[in-house]
């Protein structure tokens, strides 16, 4: 499937080039097969994160305090880590932590 | 997260407050599902009470906004001019920028001050540490390298925002810091033990008796609402980590507090509800507020942080007034009256301001 990933609040810098927007064709399945946030985040992690993974990943989930809205809408109301994806979705990863 | 039965689709539920719209976010004060309109509304109005309840404005007032580009005071200039036409405070708005001298992060910062400074019309005013202390933070990292440098450059942004904020001739500074940025201080101040910061971090209103009152108009609001709004409403903001701040001791706190936030949002106001409701034993020693002799500044030795470190820069002794004073040379100067008066404040506050959060 097509997704769009955007990474804002400084996330951009953990990836090759600091490129903020990311236009990739994925399978990310979890362990049930089902295309979720969960595999999502696995395959960014191995695929996007170049540097310091840790500022973006903590456990299987994101580290708290990064904001995940997918189509523009809060990740908590879609199922946090369960959400299904769709083709085409626009998936944005925003870090809050850093100094402002 | 699991336990969510409804449709794992996203934006397939209604907003809790019209009941019209589809729901963008789910605030962790209230845990309520809103839509982007209705939190615009209901972000844009707590701010406000809170300005109106804590009376922290008076008509006529020049009130000068710490910017510093990043997503707290771009937002915070952003909705003080709104709330300003439309609820007709009727004050006069300003941005003071302090410009440390710090090549790759504040030069790019002050750029985003500037365009805000065309975008929200609101007159800007940089002051920088060369002009002040003719020190940048670059020399400053030069001559002392990467530990403690996070206490030179909060004391003197500290004293750089009030000598800004005199030039403006402003009778108020706002800053922007947000519930978990108060909440991670009251959690510091515990951990260090120092009585007379955890006793005014969750002041609203600071510096009464000084020349220059600030104050906090985010002392409420989560950091997850003040980015989500600046996502919504594609504010144009700076959001690079300083290259010179490791602040490790702040960081653990600031993880503590997003890993309690995961599992209870509301921890974040009942810490600020805690620190606001502790009681100081009368039997605590509390520091006497006096003047600087060299500059003039508040403070409660003889000489005023700021005087010390530079003193310590100029001579070549950058370690003088830094850290623990049990030995080496940092006990001179105000240090000896310091240790005469309150030995058991000697430890406490002296490394207590780090990066971009001082109280």
């Amino acid at each position: 499937m097509h997704l769009t990933l955007e990474f804002g609040g400084g996330l951009d810098l953990l990836l090759e080039k600091s490129t903020k927007v990311h236009q990739v064709d994925v399978q990310p399945k979890d362990d049930e097969g089902k295309a979720t946030m969960k595999g999502l985040l696995s395959w960014v992690k191995s695929n996007l994160i170049k540097e310091r993974p840790e500022m973006f990943i903590k456990g299987d989930s994101v580290r708290p305090g990064v904001l995940v809205l997918i189509n523009d809408c809060d990740w908590e109301l879609c199922g946090g880590l369960d959400a299904e994806l769709e083709d085409k979705d626009v998936v944005v990863f925003i870090s809050t932590l850093h100094g402002g | 997260m699991q336990s969510i039965a409804a449709p794992a689709r996203a934006g397939s539920r209604l907003c809790a407050r019209c009941g019209e719209r589809k729901a963008a976010l789910k605030r962790p004060k209230t845990l309520e599902q809103i839509c982007r309109e209705c939190f615009y509304v209901v972000f844009e109005d707590e701010i406000h009470r809170t300005i109106v309840d804590n009376n922290l404005f008076k008509a006529g007032e020049r009130v000068a906004i710490g910017a510093s580009g990043g997503k707290d005071s771009t937002v915070l200039a952003y909705v003080l001019s709104e709330l300003n036409k439309r609820h007709n405070y009727g004050l006069d708005l300003f941005l003071l920028s302090i410009d440390e001298g710090i090549t790759g992060y504040r030069d790019d910062s002050l750029e985003t001050v500037k365009r805000n400074e065309l975008q929200y019309g609101l007159p800007l005013k940089i002051v920088s540490y060369k002009d002040l202390y003719d020190w940048t933070m670059d020399d400053i990292v030069k001559a002392i390298g990467l530990k403690n440098n996070c206490t030179f450059c909060g004391v003197f942004r500290r004293q750089a925002l009030d000598r800004g904020a005199a030039l403006l001739k402003v009778d108020k500074i706002v800053t922007g810091h947000n519930a978990d940025d108060i909440a991670e201080t009251v959690l510091l101040n515990i951990l260090r033990g120092d009585i007379a910061r955890l006793s005014r971090c969750t002041f609203i209103t600071t510096g009464e008796d000084g020349p220059i009152p600030r104050c906090k108009p985010f002392k409420y609001t989560y950091e997850k609402e003040i980015v989500m709004y600046a996502y919504f409403k594609k504010l144009d903001y700076f959001s690079t980590e300083c290259i010179y701040s490791p602040n490790a001791y702040r960081g653990f706190a600031r993880e503590f507090i997003k890993d309690l936030e995961r599992m209870r949002p509301r921890a974040i106001l009942d810490i600020i509800t805690s620190g606001e409701n502790f009681r100081i034993s009368t039997t605590t020693r509390m520091p006497e507020q006096g003047t600087c002799e060299r500059c003039g500044y508040i403070c409660s030795q003889k000489l005023c942080k700021a005087c010390v470190l530079l003193d310590g820069l100029n001579r070549g002794l950058p370690k003088l007034g830094i850290g623990r004073s049990a030995k080496g040379g940092a006990g001179a100067d105000g240090n000896g009256e310091r240790q005469g008066k309150r030995p058991e404040r000697n430890r406490s506050s002296l490394q207590g301001k780090h990066g971009n959060l001082d109280f």
